[in-house]
């Protein structure tokens, strides 16, 4: 027996039935690609194509193309790299975290942020791997390896080397925990295929369900699996970003060592994940007709969270300056008021209205119930974020300790390319998913019809 | 091709009404092979009598693996291999050692548990799995008796499943 509260919204409108999310999920996967799907296509391959120029040339030539100098050594490419990395934290968030608060309404939405997360991940890893200028030497550097010189090994006392181990293994983790999450749904997909007579496309799902047969005794296996998954994945994700803020953190740069470092840079990173969740299933629900899935509910509730993680940010902004205050450390003074008022002033003043100001527009139920108003706010939120790391970054290097050397960061076409790169690479990557895999967690939706959907009676 | 397995299949709509059933038929004596359900039916491994799960210690084992391993090879590393001084700190010290331990133990925590669960459920990629009904993974639960298994007729099994709520009951021979 269940027993649901009249009062909660449904999760699923339109009296669907298990047969209609089968068919409504598994439609895109088996039809041709439509019109709009190939304009989407061919613009991300050229951002890709563009940016893999730009790519290849940096490599050719080297770091030198990219606008950075002696005292602003970490630019766009870092910014860009936590930027990337900080929006992946949504999509465990919502299938992890809210997993083990069993939040039904991350059940519409888990498959395609966990695939933002995947994509969201390679993108930021490429900004470290080109850094690296010899790529190839890489490996050597990031992972213990035994080498040529002896086996000097690699540091671990070093942050950055926390990253190349935190980073891969919540790429790791998370690829495997999305992949369990589509076993299932694969079968569908192979099962529709055999009753169509597409020996291929069954074939190939098969293969991509490792013969997944929906034996209860395999449910209650599977079960367990994605709970301790669940329950990996919970510390893991708020260790990835903890220890990218360290990156910073244990550092003696004015402007970066400070100990409020984690929690605000996980909460700034849910912050902008949500963003970017909103802005593409937004579209995704648009263009695949998934109204019925993906509904206002869902999106009001994703805002919420954008309000909640929104005002951490904003409390933490706070909280810096008043700690640069009441500290009384000269250089920590001057970093913070430099921020405010200095040449970046521009750059500090557009994270305050994107990131604490525009996000507190949720608060009134009819702009966080509206498509329009939330598209356009995920963006502004994104946009934020982007220059939040752009002046912890930039601004706390632009000024050494010796005058002489102060100077300012001038973004090349090289810098912008990587970044467009990225783009590239990330929509090439969600449309192809979105095309050959079911976007939306079928076996789960399936789960709550009975109990959180609108059923004709 | 002579077929040598022969099983009653029982088509069912709703997961309320197939644990009733489940209930019911074990308390009858039936047998039940397997339950093949579109999603995970809560309460139906306890109501086929199945045991809880033990993947759990399983990626207890392999977690504790990780975090072995990350601290030897650590500390095997910069403690005695290539002992360095940087930044003037202790060239092997547990408190730096920490990210990359709890990396790695989550990392083969994971990564052992999926293995085995892949390994227990005889799953592989090109592995077909034997189905007793196609829609088991669209929008039917499907319960299927070996006939071999139980000592009831067919018809008597039939009977049972249809007083249970079936909305079919076909035969299925492999």
């Amino acid at each position: 027996m269940q027993v649901t509260s009249s009062i909660r919204e449904p999760l699923i409108t339109g009296g669907k039935t298990m047969r209609d999310v089968s068919e409504d999920i598994s439609r895109q996967v088996e039809g041709k690609p439509t019109g709009l799907w190939w304009i989407a296509m061919l613009i991300s391959l050229s951002l890709l194509g563009f940016g893999f120029y730009c790519l290849c040339f940096l490599l050719w030539e080297g770091v030198g193309v990219w606008g950075l100098n002696k005292t602003v050594g970490w630019a766009w490419d870092i910014t860009n790299f936590v930027w990337w990395v900080g929006i992946g934290h949504a999509g465990t968030l919502i299938s992890a975290i809210l997993l083990l608060f069993r939040q039904k309404w991350r059940m519409s939405i888990n498959r395609a942020a966990e695939a933002m997360t995947i994509f969201a991940v390679i993108c930021a890893a490429t900004f470290p791997f080109a850094h690296m200028g010899r790529l190839w030497l890489g490996f050597y550097w990031v992972f213990p390896l035994p080498n040529t010189w002896g086996s000097l090994w690699a540091n671990f006392n070093s942050p950055l080397l926390w990253d190349v181990f935190a980073i891969s293994t919540y790429f790791s983790v998370s690829l495997v925990f999305w992949y369990m999450g589509l076993i299932p749904d694969f079968a569908v997909i192979r099962d529709r295929a055999v009753r169509q007579g597409n020996k291929l496309r069954a074939q190939i799902y098969n293969a991509l369900s490792f013969g997944w047969d929906g034996a209860a005794r395999t449910w209650s296996r599977y079960e367990s699996v994605a709970l301790i998954l669940a329950g990996l994945s919970t510390p893991l994700v708020l260790s990835v970003h903890t220890i990218v803020s360290m990156d910073f953190a244990t550092s003696v740069i004015p402007g970066w060592h400070t100990t409020i470092f984690p929690p605000y840079f996980v909460a700034g990173a849910i912050f902008s994940g949500f963003a970017m969740v909103l802005t593409l299933l937004l579209v995704t629900r648009k263009v695949f007709k998934l109204e019925d899935y993906i509904t206002i509910y869902h999106v009001e509730l994703m805002n919420m969270i954008i309000i909640i993680t929104g005002s951490i940010v904003g409390i933490a902004y706070i909280t810096e300056f008043f700690i640069a205050w009441y500290g009384q450390v000269p250089a920590e003074q001057y970093a913070f008021f430099n921020r405010m008022q200095g040449p970046y002033w521009w750059a500090y003043w557009s994270m305050m209205t994107c990131n604490v100001i525009s996000p507190q527009l949720f608060w009134f139920k009819k702009i966080r119930t509206n498509l329009v108003a939330t598209f356009v706010l995920s963006i502004i939120v994104n946009i934020g974020m982007w220059f939040e790391r752009f002046v912890i970054i930039v601004t706390s290097l632009h000024r050494d300790y010796v005058p002489s050397s102060w100077s300012m960061f001038h973004p090349t076409i090289y810098d912008m390319g990587e970044y467009i790169f990225t783009f590239g690479l990330f929509f090439t990557a969600f449309f192809l998913f979105a095309k050959f895999f079911p976007v939306v967690n079928m076996a789960e939706v399936k789960s709550i019809l009975k109990s959180s959907s609108e059923r004709k009676h | 091709m002579e077929s040598n397995k022969h099983f009653i299949v029982g088509i069912f709509e709703d997961e309320d009404v197939l644990l009733k059933a489940v209930e019911n038929s074990r308390d009858k004596g039936v047998k039940i092979h397997e339950v093949y359900s579109p999603f995970p039916v809560h309460g139906l491994d306890e109501a086929l009598g199945y045991k809880r799960s033990r993947l759990p210690i399983a990626a207890f084992l392999f977690g504790m693996t990780g975090t072995s391993l990350a601290l030897l090879m650590q500390f095997w590393m910069l403690g005695y291999d290539w002992p360095m001084i940087i930044g003037g700190k202790n060239h092997a010290s547990l408190p730096p050692f920490v990210p990359v331990t709890f990396e790695l133990t989550v990392l083969l925590a994971a990564f052992g548990m999926v293995g085995t669960f892949f390994i227990v459920s005889d799953m592989k990629p090109y592995k077909y799995p034997r189905q007793f009904d196609l829609r088991s993974t669209d929008d039917k639960h499907v319960m299927a008796i070996d006939l071999a298994n139980n000592k009831l007729s067919k018809d008597e099994l039939a009977s049972i499943l249809k007083s249970n709520g079936a909305s079919e009951v076909n035969e299925k021979n492999f």
